[in-house]
């Protein structure tokens, strides 16, 4: 009787756990979720606010100075109540700073006048401040004039409009004279139209993607760095498909299956744990300074000491992450390969089919979309890795692109520049921290983005040829 | 039951015996091993031409083996050793001078679970031809309808030609695995268990083409159902544990075995 009641009540436990178990694997999904949406919202509202038009501020503060900047963050003080806020003042050439932090309780007024107006200039980065006239030779608009006659200016590129002048004053009276010439764009933020402000958002996005780095680093644009990873990631995939699939098919369809076999196979499995700054050691000793080294003493002995292959390059960047993803196309192509039913190569064998028409006519094309995942998973893996690349050939601001119009055309010599490592060096290296973390942001989406097209790309491919093959395999 | 099985002696075993101008495939004194381990032991009979020979016995008794070793199917596995002779048209199929891929040609083998390759139903049946001689697209055409026409599934299939083969029911890929093999025009059909895996309607439709097909092709099919091998084969041969027991004309062995253990087999009683 006691043992009866006894087993009853513990298969209700057992019940409970029954009817719990499911939520809890639909909790850690759940998180998992949330903490990628978390990261992705992060990455999109940090990086893509950054190029909308902030609003300007006219402070004046309880002592009377005044100063005009836009509002960035808050922090509370550390020894006294309330908040400090920090200003982007720009006018690095004038205040000798471009950030002012100010405790809020100080601040008498704050004002959003719609005539201040930011200019983007090189050198010195941003102005702030109002435009009072604007000269061209001996010619001179002031007030709404000078402004309309600006924007009439800039449209036209910088070689241009060498002839005209800007007549600048900051919020607290000092005043500049600015050569047009360097200007590269201005804006009104305070008096823009939501729509005005998205024109402009889509303008300053599509200037971060297309033009190159500028302030070293922490202004400017990453076409270059987009353009090397991605030069770089095709390279790759290139180098490493025929090598990860003949050694596949070598393994699964012609080795003996005997002990030696496995033993390579474990060891091809294990190498794809491999610490990556260890393929980034091997290269720079064996492909830059070993091969390198050697094709610059045969081929190009003239430029000698200074080095052409024997440097950190693409070709040795592209070839060191071939060898870090090999495993992973090896293994994934394998595992496609095991998968096909022995019937189909028994029924192709059957049919008078030699050995290699069998693999080229049933196996390799059933085994397509497996070889697929490995080429993907291996860019995937390519596109964010840094850490090997600062051995063989990443540069912080290369000054050539890898492709040009010079013969021969694709330079695989050529030190290129990578978002992985723009990213780390905008946010770690660059002289204002404060201007590079938006950069930051911004870069870190764009390098999520870049993989997510290359691998969606893939993935489309992979159901193409899925579909022609009428069925999943 | 078994014991009795054991006891009877095999050397007495009659076996049908057919003059070499009947014959079209002959086995003699055929053995084979995987790694060592005996599945045939010194098989000898000929099986005639243009005529459905069956082999039957419980699973395991080496009759899947024995069809797989006409195709020369075992070179793909390395542990397999064999002895002994069998010989297509009077040519040793393993002579060094033998193409494999010749023989294989001119031995069709259709399996247990049908197995279309992933490619339209034009492309199955064309794989076989596009590995030999180049032909004008015409004659190709031709043939895929022969083919097709005479596995019996051209009706069905003639308006979906490139369409996926992995979108036919199950009768309908054995068929075209049939017709598959019969466009490289083959002198002998190994079918190995061709309607196990598949509904009564379709395993009808499976005997009837074996039926027809013996005026072209000398045919051989495996399998574990006594009523298919009473109904569509000539001859049956009985094999059990590696060893041919009895082989002579199906009537006589599904009615009048000469050995108990043919009909314990046959009635049921073994397995």
């Amino acid at each position: 009787m006691t043992s009866a009641s006894h087993t009853v009540s513990r298969r209700r436990r057992f019940s409970r756990v029954n009817d719990v178990w499911p939520w809890l694997c639909a909790a850690s999904v759940a998180l998992s979720l949330l903490m990628l949406g978390a990261l992705l919202t992060l990455l999109l509202v940090r990086g893509l606010g950054h190029f909308w038009p902030a609003t300007l501020e006219e402070v004046t503060l309880d002592s009377g100075e005044t100063f005009a900047g836009q509002a960035v963050r808050e922090v509370a003080l550390p020894q006294r109540a309330g908040d400090e806020r920090l200003y982007f003042t720009g006018n690095q050439d004038i205040e000798g700073v471009r950030w002012r932090w100010v405790a809020i309780d100080d601040i008498a007024e704050s004002a959003q006048p719609d005539d201040l107006i930011r200019l983007d200039r090189s050198p010195w980065g941003d102005f702030i401040g109002r435009l009072v006239a604007i000269e061209q030779h001996d010619q001179r608009w002031e007030g709404d004039a000078a402004w309309q006659r600006l924007n009439a200016l800039l449209v036209l590129p910088a070689s241009q409009r060498q002839d005209s002048q800007l007549l600048l004053t900051t919020v607290d009276g000092q005043t500049l004279r600015q050569p047009l010439a360097s200007v590269a764009s201005a804006q009104a933020p305070n008096a823009m139209s939501v729509w005005q402000k998205t024109l402009a958002w889509g303008d300053a996005v599509w200037r971060f993607l297309s033009e190159g780095p500028r302030a070293a680093n922490t202004d400017g644009g990453v076409w270059p760095a987009i353009f090397g990873t991605v030069l770089m990631v095709i390279l790759m995939s290139v180098m490493v498909t025929p090598f990860g699939v003949l050694a596949a098919i070598y393994l699964n369809e012609i080795a003996h299956q005997g002990r030696l076999t496995r033993l390579v196979r474990i060891g091809v499995r294990n190498l794809a744990g491999v610490p990556s700054i260890v393929y980034g050691v091997f290269g720079l000793g064996v492909f830059v300074y070993g091969i390198g080294g050697s094709l610059d003493e045969w081929f190009f002995s003239d430029t000698l000491p200074s080095p052409t292959f024997g440097t950190g390059g693409l070709l040795w960047a592209s070839l060191t992450l071939a060898l870090l993803t090999l495993p992973v196309v090896i293994v994934a192509t394998e595992e496609g390969l095991a998968r096909i039913p022995e019937a189909q190569r028994e029924g192709a064998v059957a049919l008078g089919a030699t050995r290699l028409e069998m693999l080229t006519r049933i196996v390799l094309p059933m085994a397509a979309p497996a070889m697929l995942t490995g080429v993907i998973l291996a860019v995937a893996r390519a596109a964010g890795e840094v850490a090997p690349l600062m051995l063989v050939g990443v540069a912080k601001l290369a000054p050539q692109m890898p492709i040009d119009g010079e013969f021969p055309y694709l330079h695989l010599e050529r030190k290129f520049m990578h978002l992985g490592y723009h990213l780390f060096d905008t946010a770690f290296h660059g002289e204002d921290v404060q201007a590079a973390i938006p950069l930051v942001y911004a870069t870190a989406l764009l390098l999520v983005l870049i993989v997510l097209v290359l691998n969606l790309t893939a993935i489309f491919l992979r159901h193409y040829l899925r579909r022609q093959r009428g069925n999943e395999c | 039951m078994l014991a009795s099985l054991h006891s009877a002696n095999t050397s007495q075993a009659p076996v049908a015996h057919f003059s070499s101008e009947h014959s079209c495939l002959s086995i003699d004194h055929f053995s084979l091993a995987y790694a060592g381990k005996e599945a045939l032991c010194e098989l000898t009979l000929s099986v005639p031409r243009h005529r459905v020979t069956a082999f039957i016995g419980p699973s395991g008794c080496g009759k899947s083996t024995l069809l797989r070793a006409i195709n020369r199917l075992h070179d793909l596995n390395e542990s397999v050793t064999h002895s002994g002779q069998i010989t297509l048209e009077g040519q040793d199929i393993h002579d060094p001078q033998m193409n494999v891929t010749e023989l294989r040609r001119r031995v069709g083998m259709v399996f247990q679970t049908p197995n279309p390759f992933p490619m339209s139903i034009y492309e199955n049946v064309a794989f076989g031809l596009r590995l030999q001689q180049r032909m004008p697209k015409r004659k190709r055409d031709d043939i895929i309808e022969w083919a097709l026409t005479s596995a019996a599934l051209w009706d069905e299939v003639k308006d979906r030609l490139h369409r996926s083969a992995w979108q036919l029911s199950g009768g309908q890929q054995q068929r075209l695995v049939i017709a598959r093999t019969l466009a490289i025009q083959p002198d002998v059909l190994l079918l190995d268990e061709p309607a196990s895996a598949l509904d009564p309607i379709s395993t009808l439709k499976i005997e009837e083409l074996i039926r027809n097909l013996k005026s072209e092709l000398t045919l051989i099919l495996v399998t574990h159902n006594m009523q298919q091998a009473a109904r569509v084969s000539d001859y049956t041969a009985f094999l059990h544990q590696g060893e041919l027991v009895e082989y002579g004309p199906t009537d006589q062995v599904f009615t009048n075995p000469r050995l108990q253990r043919t009909e314990n087999y046959i009635t049921g009683r073994i397995t």
